[in-house]
């Protein structure tokens, strides 16, 4: 089973929801997820951010879903950790 | 996320609440000075009995509410579908599915509601003596003047309201629309003895 680890997303969101508004919101839907928020452009409607996740088993669907929903949009993933193991998924 | 916890993040995307408020107190303010005009007309032609001021007065509640209402969410539901468009040009995305596009759709209903609501609520505040006199005559001796005290009153503390919004002395805001009223006062006093 592969586990997905870390995730570097670069994003283009709406000024709105804010930066505190986008993270928690993400937060709430990812519970066990660390997100570290940087914004590395800005422009006169929009603005590029860095968004760094880090858990024990990342679903990057719900994440992907929760990004779109607040009107922004995964542009690129840069950087990725997985981890591979033996164990199966309890059913 | 919780419905509560959507609903106020659709409020700040749209930054809905600064025009909410505005309206609120624009629209109050127009409620109670009309309904203000209304009753200094009634006074100063001295014989009007007070079932026909009630409906009257009900009747404009109404108009100004509807009014707001309609006019409101027309002008508004405009502004947020071009706002959307212009997001979406500046996005290249399709977001009529994002929090933007469900905040486009329900922003402008939720500013309609209060824009008509407010007019409406403030003016019924003010026809409430006069109600109240037509049903128990006994507790009200001077109904056309108590509904004017409660206009004087509501336009005092919507300008009260103001000042707390920009944080000015609380006082000279209220007195500020209170002196408005006034001379709305004199202006129908003043037309009506021509």
């Amino acid at each position: 089973m592969v586990k997905v680890k870390r995730l570097v997303l670069d994003v283009l969101k709406p000024h709105q929801p804010n930066g505190l508004d986008f993270a928690c919101t993400l937060a709430e839907k990812c519970l066990d997820c660390h997100f570290k928020f940087s914004v590395l452009e800005v422009d006169e409607q929009t603005e590029t951010i860095i968004l760094v996740v880090e858990g024990e088993d990342i679903r990057f669907d719900i994440i992907s879903e929760t990004i779109n929903a607040m009107g922004a949009t995964v542009h690129s993933i840069d950087e990725i950790e997985v981890i591979g193991s033996h164990a199966t998924p309890e059913s | 996320m919780s419905i509560v916890n959507q609903f106020l993040l659709l409020v700040r995307i749209t930054r809905s609440q600064h025009i909410a408020r505005r309206y609120f107190v624009v629209n109050g303010f127009d409620g109670a000075l009309t309904m203000l005009g209304l009753l200094m007309g009634f006074y100063v032609s001295d014989s009007v009995s007070l079932p026909v001021i009630i409906s009257v007065c009900l009747g404009a509640a109404i108009a100004l509410g509807m009014s707001g209402m309609t006019s409101a969410y027309i002008s508004e539901a405009a502004e947020k579908k071009l706002e959307l468009r212009s997001l979406e040009e500046a996005m290249i995305a399709d977001l009529r599915e994002s929090a933007h596009g469900q905040a486009a759709r329900l922003m402008p209903f939720l500013i309609a509601m209060i824009n008509g609501l407010a007019p409406f609520a403030i003016a019924l505040i003010i026809i409430f003596p006069l109600a109240l006199a037509h049903w128990q005559p006994q507790l009200i001796a001077k109904p056309l003047e108590t509904a004017t005290f409660v206009a004087f009153l509501i336009i005092f503390l919507l300008g009260v309201f103001l000042g707390r919004i920009t944080d000015s002395f609380w006082l000279w805001s209220g007195l500020r629309t209170l002196i408005v009223a006034l001379i709305t006062t004199l202006l129908i006093y003043s037309f009506s003895s021509i």
